[in-house]
């Protein structure tokens, strides 16, 4: 459904007196995976690794440096203004903090009505019933189109963001930290009901975040991204029970768990700068399993058998 | 049993607002005995953080206000005492530590020098004295090249970097209580597991007491020895970490628990609590969890719930509980 290849995002950081090219932040630095029909993929991550850049790349929110995106089979990398805005009524995306894409003077209605009218739904009357179904389809009110977003929770704001992806009836939603901002037991809400949307819509799902715990919720595949590389892909199962990239490891070992207190691989110090990440391996100066060829040689993503795809030399 | 080194006895504060009166602590107990590691538990808006504060008496007055209750550490009731004996107390005795590192420290003084402050202040060292105890403590919390990094401004400092100076300036006057608001929320799981082993090193080592207050239950099973889980500015279940996890008794605290996902294993779907964390400005009547429970009966509707105790050192505010 949806093919990402080799998609690169740079951002040139200037100085200077003549603002010369000092070099790039490699947001996202060469990232190739696809979605199937009705598939959740997780990705997951710390904070800078480029995974909310290259969602938003994904919906040509930003332009990406190299590579290309297709979805369904067409190249998505080079369409103008008015094919995009076709585009985005089979892509959407949900945002992380519900309080800041809202408009606080728009009613609830208009915010979720809005794409309607973009899209070429002239009809009050058919906007407003649709508005209303969608409303009751996230769990509000008919009449909670009528209300402001500060009259609204959290939790009921994030409803309203995805009711607001779904009314154009989109395939593949990018839901982008959709749950990291709420209280667990509203997380818990919010994703069952994204998981009943899945279900009856037939909705594919990039969904990015760095709860692994989230993640293993949701998802069917797994991609795991460090400094703007996937390292390792894989079935759900595989990478839970069978992870072979010691970033993997250690972000399972890393995770606080109920009622078990296990030996854990700490990873020291923290994520390099995107602007000169390490030689060789990205990870080699935090990883414990570390070998010689690990420092001035990068590894690929290879397939190790059933689709479990690892960049690391160990492999 | 060691020794009860603080003693929160019913204590309530209130912010007096326009729209009316929040009761954002309503009624909470609790002990804190000597190096072990307390965990205040609940969701946003439970009242956990301004507990805290109101014991330290730093919460905003007005609107604030502390309406009632009892905080004894040792011998003195820190609501009674006077400015200059709680500041004293503040600080050196009992330290805090806030979720955002970034807004607590200075951006325009390096942090060896901010550390060096506090020394200088509190126990009135020299200045040369005080550098030296500030890179001591910078090395104490696992920065590296302690002597070098005093003289970086936080801006130079990762988040996780941050945090530990943060945590080694509240250590600067040996402090008996160490209170952490939310310090691991803000930074990522591999640099969450490195903060909390040091917390957990630093109460062994230091014989020093926590309190942790935090949301998520994964933080509390890997450090906490007792917990209080607080709902809607009041207690809902007191119990020591292992007794809570395999024997939580309120509703809320089972909810809570199950509507986690988990790392360890998959499951279909999650369980929810429905509905939404109550106003506090007009609370349900009776026990406050009652909208949102499974199990209310009829007298939850009417009667605040009293203690039951379930074991030793387990009691839950539950009527389900009390026959």
């Amino acid at each position: 459904m949806l093919e990402v290849r080799d998609v690169k995002k740079y951002y040139p950081v200037t100085g200077g007196l003549f603002s010369r090219h000092l070099g790039d932040v490699k947001a996202v630095d060469g990232v190739s995976f696809h979605i199937e029909e009705g598939e959740t993929l997780g990705l997951v991550g710390e904070s800078g690794c480029g995974k909310s850049t290259l969602g938003r790349v994904i919906l040509r929110l930003e332009e990406p440096t190299g590579g290309s995106i297709f979805y369904r089979g067409a190249d998505i990398t080079g369409l103008g203004r008015g094919e995009l805005r076709a585009l985005r009524q089979e892509i959407q995306m949900i945002f992380q903090d519900p309080q800041s894409f809202l408009d606080p003077r728009m009613t609830v209605g208009q915010s979720v009505g809005e794409a309607l009218l973009i899209h070429g739904v002239r009809d009050e009357r058919e906007r407003e019933q649709r508005v209303a179904e969608i409303l009751v389809r996230v769990g509000l009110e008919a009449q909670h189109a009528l209300r402001y977003p500060h009259e609204f929770s959290s939790g009921q704001r994030q409803r309203i963001g995805i009711g607001r992806a779904l009314i154009l009836s989109p395939k593949l939603i990018i839901a982008d930290e959709p749950v990291s901002a709420l209280d667990v037991s509203i997380q818990a809400q919010i994703l069952n009901l994204m998981l009943d949307l899945r279900k009856e819509f037939g909705l594919a799902y990039l969904f990015i975040a760095h709860d692994l715990s989230v993640i293993r919720h949701v998802s069917h595949r797994v991609a795991v991204m460090y400094l703007g590389k996937i390292v390792e892909l894989a079935e759900k199962a595989e990478v839970f029970q069978n992870a072979l990239h010691p970033y993997t490891e250690a972000l399972l070992s890393a995770v606080p768990a109920i009622g078990q207190k296990k030996s854990r691989i700490l990873l020291t110090g923290s994520v390099p700068s995107p602007l000169n990440p390490p030689a060789g391996c990205r990870f080699h100066t935090r990883c414990h399993r570390v070998l010689p060829v690990c420092r001035h040689e990068e590894p690929g993503l290879k397939d190790v058998g059933g689709g479990h795809l690892v960049a690391c030399h160990l492999h | 049993m060691g020794e009860t080194i603080l003693r929160v006895k019913n204590l309530r504060a209130y912010f007096f607002t326009r729209r009316g009166i929040v009761k954002a602590v309503d009624g909470v107990d609790f002990e804190l005995e000597r190096s072990e590691c307390l965990c205040l538990v609940g969701e946003s808006g439970c009242g956990k953080t301004v507990t805290m504060l109101s014991i330290l008496g730093l919460i905003d007055s007005p609107p604030g206000r502390i309406v009632g209750g009892e905080v004894y550490y040792g011998a003195v009731n820190l609501l009674e005492c006077p400015r200059e004996q709680i500041r004293h107390i503040r600080g050196r005795e009992i330290a805090m530590i806030f979720q955002d590192a970034q807004s607590a420290l200075n951006p325009v003084f390096t942090i060896g020098d901010q550390i060096a402050e506090q020394v200088r202040l509190h126990l009135g060292l020299g200045h040369r004295a005080a550098k030296e105890r500030a890179i001591a403590l910078l090395d104490e919390v696992g920065i590296p090249s302690a002597d070098e990094a005093a003289d970086y401004y936080p801006h130079q400092l990762s988040g996780g970097m941050k945090q530990r100076a943060m945590i080694a300036m509240s250590l600067s006057c040996d402090p008996k209580i160490l209170i952490a608001d939310e310090p691991t929320t803000a930074v990522d799981v591999t640099i969450k597991a490195q903060i909390l082993d040091l917390f957990l090193r630093l109460k062994k080592t230091r014989q020093m007491s926590l309190v942790f207050i935090t949301h998520e239950l994964g933080v509390v099973s890997e450090i906490g020895d007792r917990i209080v889980v607080m709902y809607g500015g009041r207690v809902a279940e007191t119990a020591t970490a292992s007794e809570l996890f395999e024997n939580a008794k309120h509703p809320y605290t089972v909810g809570l628990m199950r509507c986690l996902p988990d790392v360890a294993q998959a499951r279909d779907r999650l369980e929810s609590i429905p509905g939404t964390v109550p106003s506090l400005i007009d609370p349900p009547s009776g026990c406050i969890f009652q909208p949102r429970c499974d199990r209310a009966l009829a007298v939850c509707l009417k009667e605040k719930p009293t203690p039951v105790t379930v074991n030793e050192g387990h009691s839950v505010f539950c009527h389900l509980y009390s026959r």
